[in-house]
């Protein structure tokens, strides 16, 4: 299968930089699948699991906020948060998120409450599958 | 003359100076690496970054409608300088380097008639400024309670400075910190970052190559999500810079500081020794002339 050049990148470190064959990115208007070859395309992320495969190897990690970018010499994923799906800390995980439902309870405008429910949203539905072990996120 | 136990305290209140700031030193060397690290793992986010913000903008820019925080507010009138320093002292020139320069830029532009506002980040900045700037300075962001130095940290920032520029505080906002280059030389940096200033983006014949990029959702929901970000990196950026800026320039203050240390016990040791030896000969000429008289 064809290969292309994959770059999965977070303020904190290069997580990821090689040849791959499928990237499976949690887009904000939905899930897309980049292969070789796509056409240009720049998206916003919502929280969830990029996947991607090189070789025979599956590789899972979660993403949060941050933008995806494919262009004629391969794709780049821009994460806020990135991490191997191995690395997450169930608790920790749970700690943010509480942390960010009660920064929303404080929150001053509506819009910024909706936004805030939204990805709490979005974080729960992550949660629910890492409680399912890794296999769920498959 | 000082008397050989006053000289003696001396020496032994050097020596134990001099242990400290060998100490400072070796953790400065320690710390410095650890930032050094963080400073080269954030350069692939943030040239990428750009990469792609030059890209989309490149196409957005010079268009009616374009985001404020690209275009600008079309106004020069209002400055706000955000000026980051470190929260420790003894770490010889690098805070008062950075608001020398911060200082210059406004005493410049407060001559061209413009209204200056400042932010500092980091306790050390805001001692220096105040004292010229106290009605100018509009906030000071501490990070001292901050162990270690993460994005987060940097995009707070930057969402204030959002809101203070959406709110129409200033026009044109400008970021001062201290560039790494080794552990000698820190460079006293301003880099403008709203509007932020491009690369030239390379003038392309329109049709040829320039891939026709999909936006998901679109384009103008993409950058105003981009800009903060971006701003966010570049803040991250200058902090980590900051960072090992500083412990690079401890390092070397301390080292300084050590060897002086080692200078002075030297001169005072010699000086000790020559006072014990007058006084020993002046006690032996008592005798010998005491025992001639008899």
């Amino acid at each position: 299968m064809a290969t292309f050049k994959f770059e999965l990148v977070s303020p904190a470190k290069l997580l990821f930089s090689g040849e791959v064959e499928e990237v499976i990115v949690p887009g904000a208007e939905g899930e897309f699948t980049v292969l070789a070859g796509h056409a240009p395309l720049v998206s916003t992320l919502r929280p969830g699991f990029l996947r991607f495969r090189n070789g025979s190897d599956d590789i899972v990690a979660f993403v949060r906020g941050g933008f995806a970018e494919v262009n004629e010499k391969g794709l780049i994923v821009l994460a806020e948060e990135a991490s191997r799906l191995e690395e997450i800390n169930a608790a920790e995980f749970a700690a943010s998120i509480s942390a960010l439902e009660a920064k929303m309870s404080s929150a001053t405008s509506d819009e910024a409450r909706n936004k805030m429910a939204e990805t709490v949203y979005q974080l729960k539905a992550v949660q629910a599958q890492l409680g399912g072990g890794g296999a769920a996120a498959h | 003359m000082a008397s050989l136990k006053e000289l003696r305290n001396r020496i032994a209140s050097v020596k134990a100076t001099q242990k400290i700031t060998k100490a400072m030193q070796m953790v400065a060397a320690a710390k410095l690496r650890r930032a050094q690290t963080a400073a080269e793992a954030a350069r692939p986010y943030a040239e990428r970054m750009d990469a792609i913000l030059a890209n989309i903008a490149g196409k957005v820019a010079g268009q009616a409608g374009a985001p404020a925080l690209l275009a600008g507010t079309g106004k020069d009138d209002v400055h706000m300088l955000l000026v980051c320093t470190a929260e420790r002292g003894l770490c010889g020139a690098f805070n008062s380097s950075i608001s020398r320069l911060a200082r210059d830029r406004s005493n410049a532009l407060i001559a061209q008639g413009k209204t200056v506002k400042i932010i500092c980040v980091g306790r050390k900045g805001y001692d220096i400024l105040r004292r010229m700037f106290a009605k100018n300075i509009v906030e000071v962001i501490d990070l001292r309670s901050v162990r270690a130095l993460g994005y987060n940290n940097a995009a707070e920032i930057a969402q204030k400075i959002v809101a203070r520029y959406e709110a129409g505080e200033f026009d044109i906002c400008t970021l001062f910190y201290s560039r790494f280059k080794s552990v000698i030389a820190q460079i006293p940096t301003a880099q403008q970052i709203i509007p932020p200033q491009l690369p030239e983006t390379k003038a392309e014949p329109a049709g040829t190559n320039t891939p026709v990029y999909e936006y998901e959702p679109g384009e103008e929901e993409i950058l105003t999500d981009l800009l903060p970000r971006n701003l966010a990196t570049q803040i991250f950026r200058a902090l980590l810079e900051n960072a090992a800026s500083e412990q690079g320039a401890r390092m070397s203050a301390m080292d300084n500081a050590t060897r002086n240390a080692g200078d002075m016990i030297k001169k005072q040791t010699i000086t000790y020794n020559r006072t014990r030896q007058a006084m020993i000969t002046k006690e032996l000429i008592e005798i010998i002339s005491g025992a001639e008289a008899l």
